[in-house]
């Protein structure tokens, strides 16, 4: 099973790629609303594509009060 | 439709729209794209009906209180029935609400029954006051077999044999009390009535009917009281189904539009925005000819239903795009926040009518909403049957505080007699919004009188609800103020939280004290956070017992410093 490094800079690369913006200009403890300056209907947008990446299903309340990349992660990781 | 002039209750109403459309489909659920539920009248009923005779059993009767905290499925409705089946009143709680905040208004409700879902009740008896519930029944919906409930009881397994005694409620009666804000500090229960309900319902119907064969996609809360009438009451009384969708992945509610072919569905700016940016890249992904033939078809579907809307029409010239939203839908409904206007306008334009409106929890639902005759995207709309509307001291433009009268409007805030003297005066409910009527009769809202945003997400946010979160804040002292209360702007745009900092005597914001601040400020969920700050170089006005004086502190800061000077956070 990957670790939860492995995990976060994957989200990271495809948090990058979806909103397209340069990977260098996302960190972990990024703010996700304040930096991509996006609403929460856009991040569940993300979290389709993570889930098909990990292979995972995550409901809604999961993403509940989640700002940051680190912590998103970390909800991913327990379900891998 | 049931004619509800002839009823006196909630309860009563359903239980004959339940009898009179046994056969037709009343509820369908959905999680992802995986149908999960699909209910008649006649199932509705035997869900419902053990469920009130369990009720019943235990104690709970008329005029008891039961809490609902529980995201939007077809058990929060089956069990709202049997809550008005037993007479009781209903305490619909936001369920994005954090624990905490659900305890607080859990006790000022006196609620003795809640009925939970399981993945928040798990946060509630994780919370540090969990030890202070009182309620005395709790059911948990989906609880996994043989998980410890901590004395509360799966919802599934609740139920008696025997049919239980409907009980009868008047007009006057309490249906049901719905916390418009206050969780920080002074809850608002607005205490709502049969009547509000059944005269609510008759004036929406009167303009935008359900019958048998609608479909309604509920969307937005529950517990919210747009699409607790337009998603509960209103589709039942007429024999309408409401298809509930337990994701809002926008992917999801695109496909359900396709899948079960809806005809209504209310939203808030948020997810019409989301709905319009989609719609816009795949307008820019056609190929030149396709555009130009697109841009032809809207030209000429605005041309021909600038007067009214003409939705089959438009479904002949714009094929694809009414497709998309599965090919029945006849309007989207929205309300509860400010809506772009240019939003609303690229969606009539497509032939999907926008019934936009205005209404606040203290007036039942709505009190103005769009006829259509023809649409207009710069006003809320007209009022609606049965609603009177004042402008009280207007200025040279028209424009004061809207005042309503309307059989709609709530009874009083449940323990707080002072807050109601200032809220209804002889009659009259002051909104704290800013409007004026023009010569046609339909509403602009054009600000507000009133310290608070709305987001597009539809959520009433009030400075005192989250000021706590920055307390230990090194400065001398803060408080959030809203943008537009300080700085009227004659427009409801640009809702903005702002942080007011007082510094001690030579300090400086430097970025040790911006780190702080904007670690609190995570600390809050992304729509209640404050987005500017500014700094004030005086001492905050206080009462005699040091409570902030807010109107003074807003006057004097809107006398000083401009808008411009707000930093974002």
């Amino acid at each position: 099973m990957q670790t939860a490094d492995q995990t976060l800079d994957e989200i990271l690369t495809l948090a990058a790629a979806h909103f397209k913006v340069p990977r260098e200009t996302l960190g972990p403890d990024d703010d996700f609303f304040k930096t991509l300056g996006v609403d929460s209907l856009q991040t569940l947008d993300l979290l389709t594509r993570l889930e098909h990446h990990f292979h995972v299903e995550l409901p809604d309340y999961e993403l509940e009060g989640v700002s940051d990349f680190r912590t998103l992660a970390s909800r991913i990781q327990a379900r891998l | 439709m049931l004619d509800l002039r002839e009823y006196t209750c909630l309860g009563a109403a359903l239980r004959d729209a339940i009898d009179r459309f046994a056969a037709q489909t009343c509820l369908i659920e959905a999680d992802r794209d995986r149908e999960k539920t699909q209910l008649s009248y006649s199932d509705f009923k035997e869900l419902a009906l053990p469920l009130a005779r369990a009720l019943e059993d235990a104690g709970f009767d008329a005029g008891g209180r039961a809490a609902m905290v529980m995201s939007n499925q077809s058990k929060w409705l089956v069990s709202a029935y049997a809550i008005f089946y037993c007479g009781g009143v209903l305490v619909p709680l936001d369920f994005k609400l954090t624990a905490a905040e659900q305890l607080q208004l859990l006790a000022h409700s006196q609620a003795t029954v809640l009925i939970v879902e399981y993945y928040l009740w798990r946060a509630i008896t994780q919370s540090p006051d969990f030890q202070n519930l009182t309620t005395r029944i709790v059911l948990v919906t989906e609880a996994p077999l043989g998980a410890d409930l901590l004395g509360g009881f799966r919802w599934e397994d609740f139920k008696r044999k025997g049919a239980p005694d409907f009980v009868m409620r008047q007009r006057e009666d309490v249906a049901s009390i719905v916390y418009s804000s206050g969780t920080g500090g002074r809850p608002k229960g607005c205490v709502l009535t049969h009547e509000n309900y059944l005269e609510q319902c008759r004036a929406l119907m009167a303009w935008y009917p359900f019958w048998p064969g609608v479909r309604y996609l509920s969307i937005l809360p529950t517990n919210h009281a747009i699409d607790f009438m337009v998603g509960f009451i209103g589709p039942f009384v007429c024999g309408a189904c409401v298809v509930h969708l337990r994701t809002l992945r926008p992917e999801f509610v695109r496909d359900a539009f396709m899948r079960y072919r809806i005809t209504y569905v209310a939203l808030v700016p948020m997810i019409l925005k989301n709905l319009e940016r989609g719609l816009r890249a795949k307008f820019d992904e056609l190929g030149a000819a396709k555009r130009f033939v697109l841009d032809r078809m809207i030209g000429l579907n605005k041309l021909l239903t600038r007067r009214r809307p003409k939705v089959k029409l438009s479904r002949l010239l714009l094929p694809g795009v009414h497709r998309a939203f599965g090919g029945d839908l006849l309007a989207l409904i929205t309300g509860g926040a400010f809506m772009e206007p240019s939003t609303m306008q690229f969606f009539y334009d497509l032939g999907i009518p926008v019934v936009n409106g205005y209404g606040l929890t203290e007036a039942g639902t709505a009190l103005t909403l769009n006829d259509l005759k023809p649409f207009r995207a710069d006003t809320v709309g007209k009022p609606l049957p049965g609603v009177e509307l004042r402008i009280l001291n207007p200025d040279a433009e028209g424009v004061g505080e809207v005042a309503a009268r309307s059989q709609t409007v709530m009874s009083h805030y449940l323990d707080d007699p002072e807050l109601t003297m200032e809220t209804i005066v002889e009659g009259w409910l002051l909104t704290g919004d800013l409007g004026r009527l023009d010569g046609s009769g339909h509403l602009q809202l054009l600000g507000r009188k009133k310290n608070m945003i709305v987001t597009e997400g539809g959520k009433n946010i009030y400075p005192e609800d989250i000021e706590s979160v920055f307390d230990g804040l090194p400065v001398k002292e803060y408080s959030v103020i809203a943008a537009n209360y300080v700085w009227p702007a004659k427009e409801l745009g640009r809702e903005l939280l702002v942080l007011v900092l007082r510094l001690e005597q030579n300090q400086q914001f430097d970025s040790k004290l911006l780190e702080e601040v904007n670690a609190r400020n995570r600390r809050l969920p992304d729509f209640k956070r404050v987005g500017g700050r500014v700094v004030w170089g005086k001492d905050f006005p206080r009462t005699a017992s040091m409570k902030i004086k807010r109107n003074d502190l807003a006057e004097e800061i809107r006398n000083t410093i401009e808008r411009s000077a707000v930093v974002k956070l």
